[in-house]
């Protein structure tokens, strides 16, 4: 069994990584802007990374179904597993819910996406100002929970290397040239 | 039996013949706002966008066997657009757009009307916007329906010919210049 995650899985996650950073921060920015062209751009822009998001995810799902990631360390406790399968599951879900969220939601306010500006993505939703307000709602609180859950990710990635010592979150990094594999097989507990 | 059915639809082709030939004969001289609408569309970033203005006054005079003859005059307050968003009608209130303070109204004056057979006519004239005025060419239709008609019909134009969007808002790669305008009106016969 592969102790490691495969270089697809790891650029996938680093790459949704950043632009998921980018595009959260993109959004925080833009909704307090007033009506300008540069607003115009923004959101553009943010809707066109949304897209791009959820392709990657889409993508990074099909690549771990042929490719599962490594087993948890054997050292963790029942609940500690659960807590980990729990909380993946719920950060693909919201990596995959969100984009959407954002996409009808702009259908709904009557700004149709078209990614890029050349590809347009069908109005699932017909303009509704109320339905709009409330996808916007929805879009907002998603975006909260998957904030949380991120810190939480992040969190757990470091109790991981600097409480346990264990190989988790070096597996989702690029390996070093001069690490042995005695080291790449049990982490960093060598030390 | 087979005898109403045939009078009936005697009846009922007589009167559709008197209802086309008084078509033929009237005139029409205004318009039913509530079953009127001017919409516009433009492309934003590669976005298809709707808007349309809600208040205009038609005066209007056309007989459409006498299409040479017709007068139409429209004047349209430029507050009344709705581009789909308050911040964005709000926005194109101000002086960079229709600068809607000095400029209250847009204005359309029929200059020709040419039948071009099949109900359908190329109307020339004068858009005024912003206090610029630039001929326009619009393709309409005509559809009678007894004392009304139906007259619908579209033309494409810049809105850098008329000052539409200056400043910051030139930019056409973030709003198009071209912009189609699109008509529906509901014209009343006279007397009527």
């Amino acid at each position: 069994m592969n102790t490691r995650y495969t270089r697809t899985a790891m650029s996938l996650h680093w790459l949704i990584a950043i632009a998921i950073f980018g595009t959260f921060a993109l959004g925080t920015y833009m909704a307090d802007l007033r009506i300008s062209p540069t607003m115009l751009k923004l959101y553009s822009w943010h809707k066109w990374a949304g897209v791009t998001i959820f392709v990657l995810v889409v993508a990074r799902l099909a690549w771990r179904l042929g490719h599962p990631p490594p087993a948890l360390p054997a050292h963790m406790p029942p609940l500690e597993r659960l807590a980990a399968h729990a909380g993946h599951l719920a950060l693909y879900g919201l990596m995959f819910v969100i984009p959407v969220s954002g996409w009808l939601m702009s259908s709904a306010l009557g700004f149709q996406t078209v990614w890029f500006g050349v590809l347009p993505l069908p109005d699932l939703v017909a303009k509704d100002a109320a339905l709009g307000d409330l996808l916007q709602q929805v879009h907002l609180v998603l975006n909260y929970m998957l904030l949380v859950l991120v810190v939480m990710h992040v969190a757990a990635a470091l109790k991981h290397h600097f409480i346990n010592r264990d190989d988790v979150l070096l597996r989702m990094l690029p390996q070093v040239r001069k690490t042995s594999p005695g080291v790449s097989a049990t982490g960093v507990s060598e030390k | 039996m087979i005898k109403t059915t045939m009078s009936r639809k005697l009846a009922i082709g007589a009167m559709a013949m008197l209802m086309a030939w008084t078509a033929q004969a009237v005139e029409y001289d205004r318009i039913d706002p509530a079953e009127s609408r001017i919409d516009f569309g433009f492309k934003q970033m590669g976005v298809g966008m709707d808007g349309r203005f809600d208040k205009f006054a038609v005066t209007l005079q056309f007989d459409p066997a006498k299409p040479e003859a017709a007068r139409a005059v429209l004047e349209l307050q430029v507050d009344s657009v709705d581009t789909g968003s308050v911040e964005g009608n709000e926005e194109v209130k101000g002086k960079l757009w229709f600068d809607a303070a000095n400029h209250p109204l847009a204005r359309f004056e029929a200059k020709g009307l040419k039948a071009l057979g099949d109900g359908r006519f190329e109307l020339s004239g004068d858009l005024t916007i912003k206090g610029r005025t630039k001929p326009v060419l619009a393709s309409l239709s005509y559809v009678p329906d007894g004392a009304r008609a139906r007259i619908e019909g579209s033309f494409p134009m810049k809105r850098s010919d008329f000052g539409v969007g200056e400043g910051e808002w030139a930019d056409f790669g973030l709003v198009a210049d071209e912009i189609e305008i699109r008509f529906k009106m509901l014209a009343l016969a006279a007397g009527q």
